[in-house]
């Protein structure tokens, strides 16, 4: 039987009709009205019901004032809609929400304007990556906001600033070659008009830095490399031309000081990682920088630990906290380290002064604290170096990698997404540098996780005194690593996935009591927020996991760990309320 | 082919091994050259070079590995994914010995690079 052209008009034209019906009538596309221009003054003091910066204020915190969902209520907190993003691996960053709108990034360069109430669409923006590219880390940390603009920074090393109201493109700077491994991952830090941004790439070689943009033309402000250069102080902690490809990546947001006029950034580790192979103290690897964001010039530092050789980045800026402590108050720098030191800093005008640091986990690799300077002091034995297997405790992805930390103004404490009994090793060796190729100083396939004997657990959420350095609870997870951002909020809650079981939980800020918890589609490697919209607060949060979570998970299977590799991959944003 | 590949492109980088002919399955087979076979050795997950013939994670065989994300591809079986998040085989590129040199018989079998979303 032939089909006329009559027949497939009419199959077409009652396809459509029955299509229109069926629509679902809740559907809707941008671009999107009244958006609420986000002012500096907005990212200053954002309002209770927004969260518009990577930790939703400038000083790190990662706290919620709301507290409709509290610790009497929370088990009556239920789902009340979904969003698929229809991409896999690591889905890293928090729903950033501004006044009913929320913007989500997935890996592989998309950008999701969603109604916050509803979950409807109104825009999608994808990135269309070379076909060249190599992605270490198929991930995104989410959109910087200033007025009504997004800005994007992406695995093939471009900025892009998109129109937050349509998702179009209104520029789009290459900020270096990503061909040479320097890619982005984080989530712009926008400061008076200045959008910052630091470069990955410390396991290819490159020379860290940050850079500032012009939010509206993306004009190249200024550019600090993490790494002096010769004639420019802290260049003597190298020797020779190591510093030229010696990492200090700066893959993470930076937090930021409104009172000073002061950005702190993290710097990663030193490149390649055996310390043997780049002699010195190699600032600023490894270290908190304070930055003046109008000019990009270092005003000081703190090297959290001299001559990395761990691969131990401690890109996650420190929280700015107002410390009460030994009967003064001050303005603290607080950093549960990758190096698995909880550190407490001063910053003063001239400088960031050691105030305490003590173990927040096992570690071999320590043998105590300078108490006057803060260097720690290393056992030798514990220091990969060339030509022999070391191994060392915590593993290379440390007490805490670069998951977000929460500190509370209600209980004043900070939570800290640790990870225990993890150690790890690898033999150093001495490669030639091919740009664009992994340059760690070792085989890749050499790189070991173990689990020290007698481990009951390995992921831990603890809550920690920062004035008195006591740990005052901790919730041990005995089959998964602890591999996702925490966060706080003034309903005596502390939200968190970032296990292997999917889950994601709500714990009594003050005892560690587990209150609530939700199977989800895919293991939450990403931020949890608090919003409120029409005078209801959600909690919101991706699920979706890969990169380094997905690694720790692969090497606990091929150990005698009793886990298996099989955390379902796919994105999902979920919302919660409580139940009416 | 005759053709000399000039073009600088990670794409172009392959992976070469010999393996016992009877290993090989009957995709596998027609295209390998006395039981040498040619892969890109670029991953299908993120693009990543696959970089070490390692003991796969389930199984006895030594397999490719990509060590960005552990995907494992088995050579002897059209470069299937034995293991890890890459979506799809490696690209294969048929070999053949001509005059006792190796060399390619066709273009690549199937998408070089990784996947895009």
């Amino acid at each position: 039987m032939s089909i006329t052209s009559t027949t497939i008009k009419q199959w077409l034209l009652s396809s459509a009709v029955a299509f229109s019906c069926l629509a679902a009538p809740a559907a809707i596309a941008g671009p999107i009205d009244n958006y609420s221009p986000v002012t500096p003054a907005r990212l200053e003091n954002p309002e209770p019901g927004n969260w518009m910066l990577y930790r939703r204020t400038y000083d790190g915190h990662g706290y919620s004032p709301l507290d409709q969902i509290n610790t009497a209520n929370v088990k009556s907190m239920v789902p009340v809609w979904t969003f698929a993003t229809g991409v896999v691996e690591g889905h890293e960053a928090p729903p950033l929400v501004n006044n009913g709108v929320m913007f989500i990034t997935t890996p592989m360069g998309q950008v999701i304007a969603l109604n916050a109430k509803t979950g409807d669409q109104y825009w999608r923006y994808k990135r269309e990556l070379p076909e060249d590219l190599f992605q270490l880390h198929p991930t995104n940390r989410g959109v910087g906001l200033w007025q009504d603009k997004l800005y994007l920074a992406t695995t093939d090393d471009h900025l892009v600033a998109l129109d937050a109201k349509t998702g179009k493109v209104l520029w789009d700077k290459k900020v270096q070659d990503y061909k040479k491994g320097q890619y982005l991952t984080l989530m712009p830090l926008v400061v008076d008009g200045k959008v910052m941004v630091g470069g990955s790439g410390g396991e290819f070689g490159v020379r860290g830095y940050v850079a500032a943009y012009d939010a509206e033309d993306g004009k190249e402000l200024w550019r600090t490399f993490t790494i002096p250069a010769e004639g420019e102080p802290g260049h003597d902690t190298w020797s020779g031309d190591d510093w030229k490809n010696g990492g200090g990546s700066a893959w993470m947001t930076g937090t930021y000081d409104k009172d000073t006029k002061t950005v702190y950034w993290g710097v990663g580790n030193a490149a390649p990682w055996p310390g043997n192979l780049h002699p010195g103290d190699n600032l600023y690897t490894s270290s908190v920088i304070a930055l003046d964001p109008s000019t990009g010039k270092i005003k000081t530092h703190f090297q959290y630990h001299q001559n990395d050789s761990w691969d131990w980045d401690e890109v996650d800026a420190p929280m700015l906290i107002d410390l009460q402590r030994d009967g003064r108050t001050f303005k603290s720098l607080i950093h549960p380290g990758r190096d698995a030191i909880f550190w407490v800093l001063e910053s003063t005008p001239e400088r960031i002064k050691y105030v305490n640091g003590w173990n927040f986990v096992h570690t071999d690799v320590w043998k105590g604290i300078e108490p006057e300077t803060g260097r720690p002091i290393v056992d030798p034995a514990h220091k990969p170096t060339l030509g022999k297997r070391v191994d060392f405790c915590p593993s290379l992805w440390g007490g805490k990698d670069w998951p977000s930390a929460a500190y509370s103004q209600k209980t004043r404490f900070v939570y800290v997404p640790a990870n225990e009994n993890f150690c790890g090793g690898f033999t150093g060796e001495k490669l030639p540098l091919v740009p664009g190729q992994l340059w760690l100083g070792t085989k890749a396939e050499d790189i070991g996780l173990t689990v020290r004997p007698g481990a009951d657990h390995f992921g831990e959420l603890q809550a920690w005194d920062p004035a008195s350095g006591k740990k005052v609870w901790s919730h041990n997870f005995p089959k998964s690593q602890l591999f996702g951002s925490v966060t706080a909020t003034a309903g005596d809650l502390v939200l968190v996935g970032g296990t292997n079981d999917r889950m994601f939980r709500a714990f009594h800020a003050k005892t560690g009591e587990l209150l609530w918890e939700q199977k989800t589609n895919s293991g939450i490697m990403g931020m949890p927020v608090a919003y409120e919209v029409d005078g209801t607060q959600y909690i919101a949060v991706q699920s979706g996991w890969g990169v380094d979570a997905q690694r720790i998970q692969d090497a606990l299977a091929k150990g005698n760990t009793g886990l298996e590799d099989n955390v379902p991959q796919g994105g999902v944003v979920w919302v919660f309320a409580i139940k009416k | 082919m005759d053709a000399i590949v000039r073009d600088g492109s990670r794409l172009n980088e392959v992976l070469l091994v010999r393996l016992d002919p009877n290993e090989l399955d009957e995709t596998t087979r027609p295209r390998a050259a006395e039981g040498i076979v040619a892969y890109s050795a670029i991953c299908s997950h993120a693009g990543c070079p696959v970089t070490a013939w390692i003991k796969a994670s389930e199984g006895n065989d030594d397999v490719f590995k990509c060590m960005c994300h552990n995907s494992e591809y088995d050579p002897r079986r059209g470069a299937q994914v034995v293991f890890g998040p890459a979506p799809r085989r490696l690209a294969a590129l048929p070999l053949v010995i001509k005059d006792g040199v190796l060399v390619i018989a066709a273009p690549f079998i199937g998408k070089v690079g990784g996947q895009q979303g």
